[in-house]
């Protein structure tokens, strides 16, 4: 509930400045190494979540060749130039970017559906990662799955890492695997900075299936990992519904994902929340005669 | 509190404790991996050249692996030699029974 006043009043009447002038521009990658764990969708539902908080937030689709970073974020049709035409210098990046119809502070930047999976050069990469920090205040990367060419170009410009993780064997193991590449191969790890900041998500959770032994709690994930946790996404119909119509996840106010998502971004941000949907969920007499409500 | 009433009612060899137990094994075995110094395939190498002075050895013969548990690494020198060759600066190669 506090989370919808906060959306509310945090919404800035004007479009943001950016950060490139102080400097302060953030590159967060949305990672996981596993595929099928909602990177697509966290990456759109963070993006936006960040916009309506007033910063002024680019997100880029890494994955070349399987693009679908537009659809989730619902401006397939207005693609004309892309991430690779950009490097190629085939068009300019305002002519790529992408500004959203739902808020002023939100752009998207499509790939490209070339097969050329090696396409995206790091030389080029770096260039237009420097362009967009003097235009915005987040970068966020929706990185493509697996441990390839474009997942570590994905990561690394990285100073934030958002590691999607399924209470799920499999993806909490490629979970490790890439919190290990981040800090080895990331741009911060080969020149000695201070390492890339990893945050835990853990997506499609089910507080019901946990609470009957079926499922990884998030103690048992966080336990494991070791990483802070940014949130939980509760398994939410409202997901599929949001990618069916192309919308984030977080425009959407009844939606317990879209809220959770809200509740990461503010917790990104610096503030204390607390975690939501992570017990089961109690159903109410009238519900459990009328079913689904 | 919570985890203890979850431990209560939770059958005690939940399909989720199986596969926290399993994640745990493999990723302690992965990491250590992953960290694993870059100096074993050269002491590998130069463990070979060493006994291959006195036994005739080939690649395959020697394994050299790190391993952590808990607190304890231990550096496991596995060579194997039945049937080698010996090398004996004098007299006739023997073989080697070990």
């Amino acid at each position: 509930m506090a989370a919808e006043t906060d959306l509310k009043k945090d919404a800035p009447i004007g479009p943001a400045k950016a950060g490139g002038e102080a400097g302060l521009a953030k590159v967060i990658v949305i990672t996981s190494g596993k595929g099928g764990v909602g990177k697509t969708t966290t990456s759109a539902a963070f993006a936006a979540g960040l916009a309506l908080r007033g910063h002024k937030t680019v997100v880029i689709d890494f994955d070349v060749g399987l693009r679908n970073l537009d659809l989730v974020m619902g401006c397939e049709r207005r693609v004309v130039f892309d991430f690779i035409n950009v490097i190629n210098g085939d068009a300019n990046l305002n002519q790529a970017l992408i500004k959203d119809k739902r808020h002023d502070n939100l752009f998207i930047f499509p790939t490209s559906q070339t097969r050329d999976k090696n396409a995206l050069k790091r030389e080029g990469v770096e260039r237009v990662m420097e362009e967009l920090k003097q235009q915005f205040e987040y970068i966020i990367c929706d990185s493509p799955a697996g441990i390839e060419h474009g997942a570590i170009t994905a990561l690394y410009f990285a100073d934030s890492a958002i590691i999607v993780t399924n209470p799920e064997v499999s993806s909490v193991r490629d979970s490790d695997r890439i919190i290990g590449i981040l800090a080895s191969r990331s741009r911060r790890a080969e020149r000695n900075e201070p390492p890339v900041d990893v945050h835990l998500l853990l997506t499609r959770y089910d507080p019901a299936r946990v609470a009957k032994g079926e499922m990884l709690a998030v103690e048992d994930v966080k336990e494991i990992l070791s990483i802070p946790l940014l949130g939980v996404i509760p398994e939410s119909e409202s997901v599929l519904r949001a990618s069916n119509t192309g919308t984030p996840v977080v425009f959407d106010e009844n939606s317990p994902a879209g809220r959770a998502y809200v509740d990461a971004v503010a917790r990104f941000l610096g503030e204390q929340r607390e975690m939501r949907f992570v017990q089961p969920e109690r159903r109410s007499f009238f519900k459990a005669i009328f079913g689904r409500a | 509190m919570a985890g203890f009433f979850r431990s209560l009612f939770q059958p005690r060899h939940s399909s989720a404790s199986i596969a926290k137990e399993r994640l745990k094994i493999v990723l302690a075995h992965e990491r250590a991996g992953r960290n694993a110094p870059d100096f074993l395939p050269m002491l590998q190498k130069e463990l070979l050249a060493v006994v291959g002075r006195y036994v005739e050895m080939s690649d395959d013969m020697i394994r050299v692996t790190l391993a952590n548990s808990g607190d304890i690494s231990s550096l496991e020198i596995n060579i194997e030699i039945e049937g080698a060759k010996l090398k004996t600066p004098s007299g006739p190669a023997l073989n080697a029974a070990v």
